[in-house]
């Protein structure tokens, strides 16, 4: 079967889940025997050095890259800023001045894409790629799954959102043949907020590759020296993550025990905040911010922690999690998120109770049987969460959709 | 014969409320578990009274006072008679009125259901000695045969038991200690010498225990005239059916629609339409018939999962972990010499707590999940250590003090 995808980045080149996820789910979905066309949206001058890694590993999967500025979590702002930065000549040249113009005008070349590549499916990973999809329909009359990793309310945590980025999010669930999401979390969230049919959604969780996460118990507090525990918070320093209520909680552990690190991970719009508010709680000196890790790095971060935190407000899914338990480190994860649907063996807390935080912090990090109970367990636990699973499951929906246009 | 034997197991612990880091060194109430809602102490004993004991005892008693040959038996944690004192007392009352018929053998156990056997016999004996004051001061009774918390036991239990001057104890009837022998027969526990061991018929226990309202199983519906065929089909070889059960069977784990109750109130009847069934309590049965051989079970044996061992409660590090650190505390405990500290020592021994803290099943979505009144063992662990930390410092306070 022969599949266009619109997706993003894969790892190494990813800044976040939805890169992970795209890569995990189109290269199960190859080794099933799907072809294929994945269709990314690549800034002439990062293009070359992805499209030389990714043919040699994954053969039935064919990049089509399109020029355009647009990367995966792109905001308004984050695109202007994109687009000032940029060389005079490429400004005027093809990409547009503002995001959602951009989004259609990638829309537009996916038309011609869909019109000289052979396929029988359309799906489509997050807003950006909706109108692609839907333009991409139009002209090869090709069913169209609109797969949504997450929703701009969370993304905005209820800060408002962007009217003109929900329209699009809308127009992309109604246009779409089916629509999967990541969790029942997502899903009620669509549900509610997009006033969508719940029949027409389907819950395929995300998952984790064990081949390239495992524990190292070498690693484990190995803070070159220090024989402190280390508690990580990985993930974007952006409010729907929950950065600043990971310090909250740090806070309340250091009062009681000051032989702990915590280590912040990641790059993003609440950077200089999360640093001041460090700071300003006067324990930056046992905060480490360490930016954004790739590769190496981030899987080696993993495996150093205790305990890894993840107190998002909102969050779809959830993979870092998963990651970490694959490491070798349990978690801590808010309650407000999909990922907490699937797992057992992890410690649960609602994101805003950062007592209960602490509290949970400290139990781990003071009973070492609490810390090996978890990862053991947790490690078991997550063989059931493989990508395979994921792309039998959407597979599944390929099917009925092709079955249905034949009896349509 | 058979003669059959009703035991009937009433527990119920105290449990701990959800205690953080920050509660230790200000809250000393480890059990005023309000936070456990419906989950807790006094949210359950009202509940289990109002749908199993108060209904189960009614039907009991009026089954006693028009078959005077039905005979039953009991076991009530120390901690559960405590609770009914306080939350329950028409309860107490009910049971009370059961003992005085005649026909209601109770047995000893550890004032607080705890594994004190394996971890100090000085500590578990004493916790018997506890549980022989309350059940002497409530009923006026004197158990003469003995049952440890899950039913666990081994040899070393039994010549124990016997030096305290029980004539009876009992254990799970398990095919991996008998081999082909039947547990509806009385037997001698190897290195004792006049104790006799009474062995739960785990099938036909069972099968009104756990299998009464499963519609999956092959014999669902189960009629009082079926059970009291399989019983009959015992005749010439066996002496007794020992049918030992949780008496939360009565509707609570067998709710009240699934016909618990009217099987039960009819099954007696039913038994006693073969001329060569009666009933008896366990120390008719020991003065009765003598032990047919000798069992030998070294390991620990329990009434628990298809292992019959005390993985539910000590499989994994945290429970392990948490059992070794409570009963370390055992000396500076005693020679504190303050009841309230000591009490509180105890009601942290109750099996209960540990078994909250296991992982064999969790995400099954087990049965076993139901009773916990935490959200993962994980939890209850938590709690557990936080609590174990105030009380530490509460002791070490104490200490200062008299030395």
């Amino acid at each position: 079967m022969k599949v266009l995808m619109f997706g993003w980045e894969f790892p190494p080149f990813n800044s976040g889940g939805l890169g992970t996820a795209c890569y995990g789910i189109a290269k199960s979905l190859s080794e099933k025997g799907m072809e294929i066309n994945f269709v990314l949206p690549q800034n002439r001058k990062v293009s070359e050095k992805f499209l030389n890694m990714i043919p040699a590993k994954l053969p039935k999967i064919k990049i089509k890259e399109v020029d355009s500025l647009l990367v995966s979590y792109m905001t308004s702002q984050s695109y202007r800023k994109s687009f000032l930065s940029l060389d005079k000549n490429y400004q005027d040249d093809i990409y547009c001045k503002n995001l959602i113009e951009e989004v259609y005008r990638y829309a537009m070349v996916a038309k011609d894409i869909a019109s000289e590549v052979n396929h029988e499916i359309i799906h489509c990973h997050d807003w950006m790629t909706f109108p692609a999809g839907i333009a991409a329909k139009s002209v090869s009359k090709k069913p169209m799954i609109a797969h949504i990793h997450s929703t701009e309310y969370d993304r905005s945590a209820g800060h408002g959102v962007n009217p003109e980025v929900y329209k699009i999010e809308k127009e992309g669930i109604e246009k779409a043949d089916k629509v999967i999401a990541v969790s029942r979390f997502t899903k009620d969230r669509i549900i509610k907020n997009y006033n969508a049919d719940e029949r027409k959604i389907e819950v395929i969780y995300n998952a984790i590759d064990k081949n390239e996460f495992f524990p190292d118990s070498n690693c484990k507090n190995n803070l070159n020296g220090f024989n402190k525990k280390i508690v990580l918070f990985l993930g974007r320093l952006t409010l729907h993550k929950g950065p600043d209520y990971f310090l909250c909680a740090a806070k309340k552990v250091l009062e009681k025990n000051n032989n702990v690190i915590f280590i912040i991970s990641g790059s993003g719009d609440m950077e200089y905040q999360v640093i001041e508010q460090a700071s300003e709680m006067g324990i930056a000196d046992k905060v480490l911010f360490t930016g954004f890790l790739r590769n190496e790095e981030l899987k080696r971060i993993y495996k150093m922690a205790n305990l890894y935190v993840m107190p998002s407000v909102s969050e779809p899914f959830g993979i870092t999690p998963l990651e970490s338990i694959a490491s070798g480190t349990p978690v801590i994860i808010s309650k407000q998120s999909g990922i907490s649907e699937v797992l057992d063996h992890c410690l649960k807390v609602d994101f805003w109770d950062t007592d209960e935080m602490a509290n949970k912090i400290l139990a781990v990090l003071e009973n070492e049987e609490l810390e090996n109970c978890l990862s053991g367990n947790s490690l078991k636990e997550i063989d059931k969460l493989h990508w395979g699973a994921s792309a039998d499951k959407i597979m599944g929906i390929y099917n009925d959709l092709l079955n249905k246009k034949c009896c349509a | 014969m058979p003669s059959v034997c009703f035991y009937f197991q009433v527990h119920q612990p105290f449990r701990i409320k959800k205690y953080s880091v920050f509660d230790v060194g200000r809250d000393h109430n480890y059990f005023d578990d309000e936070n456990l809602k419906e989950k807790g102490t006094r949210a359950v004993i009202e509940k289990v009274a109002r749908k199993c004991y108060l209904p189960t005892n009614e039907i009991l008693l009026d089954l006693i006072r028009h078959n005077p040959e039905f005979k039953i038996s009991y076991s009530f944690s120390g901690t559960a008679l405590e609770q009914m004192e306080k939350f329950a007392p028409e309860v107490l009352k009910s049971f009370v009125k059961l003992v005085k018929t005649g026909n209601v053998e109770i047995l000893d156990e550890t004032h607080y259901h705890s594994l004190s056997f394996f971890y100090s016999d000085e500590e578990f004996i004493k916790q018997i000695e506890q549980h022989r004051k309350k059940i002497k001061e409530i009923f006026n009774y004197e158990p003469k045969v003995f049952r440890n918390t899950e039913l666990a036991y081994n040899n070393e239990l039994a010549a124990l038991i016997e030096s305290l001057g029980y004539k009876g104890i009992i254990a799970e009837g398990w095919e991996h200690y008998l081999g082909h022998r039947s547990p509806n027969f009385l037997y001698k526990p190897k290195g004792a010498n006049k104790i006799k061991l009474l062995l739960k018929n785990y099938k036909l226990s069972d099968d009104i225990a756990f299998r009464f309202s499963n519609r999956g199983w092959t014999e669902y519906p189960l009629y009082a005239p079926k059970f009291s065929q399989w019983v009959n089909a015992i005749n010439g070889c066996g002496h007794t059916v020992n049918l030992f059960m949780d008496y939360e069977t009565f509707g609570e784990h067998q709710w009240e629609d699934s016909g618990i109750f009217n099987f039960l109130r009819v099954l007696p009847k039913e038994l006693l339409k073969h001329p060569d069934n009666n009933f008896k309590m366990p120390s008719e049965l020991v003065d009765l018939y003598d032990a047919m051989d000798e069992i030998d079970i070294h390991n620990i044996l329990t009434w628990a999962d298809t292992e019959r061992d005390l993985s539910a409660w000590t499989g994994n590090s945290m429970q392990k972990s948490a059992l070794k650190k409570i009963y370390e505390l055992e000396e500076d405990v005693i020679n504190s010499e303050d009841e309230k500290l000591v009490d509180d020592w105890r009601k942290m021994q109750t099996s209960d707590h540990f078994y909250y803290m296991c992982t064999k099943w969790f995400s099954d979505g087990d049965v076993h999940k139901y009773f916990s009144p935490y959200e993962s063992p994980y939890e209850a662990f938590i709690s557990y250590m936080n609590v174990l930390n105030d009380f530490k410092l509460r002791l070490n306070n104490a200490k200062h003090e008299y030395n």
